[in-house]
């Protein structure tokens, strides 16, 4: 099912003080394709949550249209909008076993879609092993683990075959391991039933590892929307570049002259604007060490992890952190003296943005 | 666990231990010594034998009978209604968002009032004096009905006042734990039901009744012992000489036959102290049976 929202804006009475308002949600347009994962990615009360419970219909909006497909769902109660949710801490009911737990939104049906209870039973079973918990029906939810306790959270959305599944930061309450493997599973689960799935998030990591199209918020404001390799590659702002990756993205002050990007003197890349004084950001895959490079810096250290090698290094403009850190291929020679060292620049991992308004260049 | 740690766990508990011993144990054997001893003389402190006519005497002593069935009625009553008011009281406060805590305060106010000041409500709402016939005896006027005399006249009508009272007396308590269980149920349970849509009825009952289930039961038993108990507010409605108004209870009996105009037999009052905990004993049982398939514990 496509959900296609217009204009949609929530404003919160302030809860610490009188007659404020808080935007959560500040119109809000744009589509998401059928069958898609998306995820909504953002720093917390970034207003995500109050997205997702405006599509599945527990908040009203302020302003703004939802649709499924062409249907206007604005105004349909959540029963009847055909959405699944997981909320972030699952709200398994405790006291039903996992059978009952997952049986239970059938049991709600009445009238022409009441089941009997042979096609209850037979349901909860198919959803339950597509989420494979099918040899756990008979505990409660105490007596399973973090990720058993997600997927029942799961098949409990899924039940019903809603048209559109919605995950409440569905992986923040599991420990490293699990978190990996869970979103693997989210991932087959959400293939194989091609339910059209959104879910939300602050881990970047998280969303563009699944995520067939992420959605990049920052207070109530959309910033960015596509596939998660452009979205990295290609950042319109300086917070979705700053917002994604790790590590993260150096910014450095720098200035344009004469077409050209400089950054303290040194001659970074040609960039056909006005002069101005500019951001310049550097992924930390952009860095080349090269003894005649063109951009110097103060060397620190080389730290080894694994397969990446990271030299840290400071320089006087940078302004994302003390340290910079850059990855570098582990089979390049690195030369560099006691105190400096130099780096060819990837132009295409350097992103030029403005000081005015933070927008790419 | 060594045995100098284990004397020193002991010292710690000895402070306990005396005092339980002292008020709760050693009185409890003496009542139920007192209860077997047959023809007991207070003034002589001697008896004839041991056995168990005390029990057989006081089975058969229709002022206890009466004070059974009045203490029954008052339980089978009370405890079910209060309860259920409570509850239904407490899931509208916890609707009423803007005027919540001014209602709660209200609700609560009975809790902390004075027990003399709510007896002399009472009077003025049901006594029928020279002067007045009372509050609810002018509605039932005004309504065309003719004046009961709630203090002094049938059976029925000093149960109501007595049952009425007795609910009113516990209700804040009740709402006060059950509002604040129903505060501590998590939102979430709420809103995965609203989107499963789940009906009002449904979630009431397969969500929030097992949810507050613990706090409920907790109220059925204390409520059951506390009505099983109840003394204290029948003398306030009705005076002391409750077996001549009809209104007694165990409690009542048991009190009379120790210091009563007609008392002086600690052994009948121990016997009936005993049947009492019998049943207060076997409903307790009944009810931990009936929880333990109905409760839900977290």
């Amino acid at each position: 099912m496509k959900i296609i929202l217009k204009h949609l804006t929530k404003i919160f009475l302030s809860r610490h003080k009188k007659n404020e308002y808080v935007t959560a949600v500040d119109d809000f347009d744009f589509e998401i394709p059928d069958g898609k994962l998306i995820g909504l990615l953002g720093p917390s009360g970034c207003g995500k949550s109050t997205t997702l419970n405006l599509i599945c219909g527990l908040e009203e909006p302020t302003e703004g249209r939802i649709f499924f497909d062409d249907v206007d769902v604005t105004d349909l109660a959540p029963e009847d909008r055909g959405v699944g949710m997981v909320f972030q801490n699952y709200a398994l009911y405790p006291h039903l076993s996992v059978r009952a737990n997952i049986s239970f939104p059938l049991e709600n049906l009445r009238g022409k879609d009441k089941l009997s209870k042979e096609e209850i039973e037979k349901r909860a079973f198919e959803v339950a092993k597509l989420v494979q918990i099918e040899q756990l029906m008979d505990r409660k939810p105490n007596e399973l683990s973090g990720g058993q306790q997600q997927r029942v959270a799961i098949a409990r959305a899924l039940v019903k075959t809603p048209g559109v599944l919605l995950l409440d930061e569905p992986l923040s309450n599991l420990d490293a391991r699990l978190r990996l493997q869970t979103r693997e599973q989210i991932r087959r689960i959400q293939k194989e039933t091609g339910v059209t799935t959104i879910f939300v998030t602050h881990d970047q990591e998280e969303a563009m590892s699944i995520s067939d199209l992420i959605v990049v918020m920052k207070e109530g404001k959309l910033m960015q929307m596509g596939v998660p390799q452009s979205v990295y590659n290609e950042p319109v702002n300086l917070f979705v570049a700053k917002f994604l990756g790790t590590p993260a993205i150096n910014v450095f002050d720098g200035y344009v002259k004469d077409k050209k990007v400089y950054i303290g003197d040194d001659y970074i890349m040609d960039k056909d604007i006005e002069d101005q004084d500019v951001y310049v950001a550097i992924r930390p895959e952009g860095f080349i060490p090269k003894k005649n490079g063109r951009f110097h810096c103060r060397f620190d250290r080389i730290e080894i992890m694994g397969r990446d090698t990271s030299i840290v290094c400071h320089h006087d403009k940078c302004i994302s952190d003390e340290d910079i850190r850059t990855i570098v291929d582990s089979d390049i020679k690195i030369y560099h003296d006691d105190n400096m060292i130099a780096f060819d620049l990837k132009e295409n991992k350097t992103h030029i943005f403005s000081k005015k308004d933070e927008k790419v260049l | 666990m060594n045995s100098k740690n284990n004397l020193k766990g002991w010292l710690y508990l000895l402070p306990a231990l005396i005092f339980l011993g002292v008020f709760m144990v050693y009185p409890l054997i003496d009542v139920l010594i007192y209860s077997i001893e047959e023809g007991y003389n207070f003034a002589s402190q001697t008896y004839s034998g041991v056995g168990i006519y005390n029990y057989s005497y006081v089975l058969h002593d229709p002022y206890f009978l009466q004070a059974l069935k009045n203490t029954f009625i008052l339980v089978i009553i009370t405890v079910p209604l209060s309860t259920g008011i409570a509850l239904l009281i407490s899931l509208a406060l916890n609707r009423s968002g803007r005027f919540k805590e001014l209602f709660q305060t209200i609700f609560f106010l009975p809790y902390v009032t004075n027990t003399l000041a709510v007896g002399l409500v009472f009077m003025i709402l049901f006594k029928k004096t020279a002067y007045s016939e009372g509050l609810i005896n002018l509605l039932l006027n005004t309504l065309g009905m003719k004046s009961v005399d709630f203090i002094e006249g049938p059976y029925w009508a000093k149960m109501f006042v007595l049952c009425f009272y007795t609910i009113w007396v516990v209700l804040p308590f009740k709402i006060l734990i059950l509002t604040s269980a129903l505060a501590s149920v998590n939102q979430d349970y709420y809103n995965v039901a609203k989107v499963d849509g789940t009906r009002k009825w449904r979630i009431f009952t397969r969500i929030t009744l097992p949810m507050i289930s613990p706090s409920l039961f907790y109220l059925i038993i204390t409520g059951f012992i506390g009505a099983f108990k109840a003394y204290s507010d029948v003398v306030a409605l009705f005076g002391t000489d409750l077996n001549a108004a009809g209104m007694n209870t165990i409690v009542g009996y048991v009190y009379d036959m120790l210091y009563g105009n007609s008392g002086g037999y600690p052994s009948f009052a121990s016997a009936a102290a005993l049947i009492l905990f019998a049943i207060v004993l076997t409903i307790t049982v009944i009810n931990l049976l009936v929880s333990k398939k109905n409760v839900y514990y977290n």
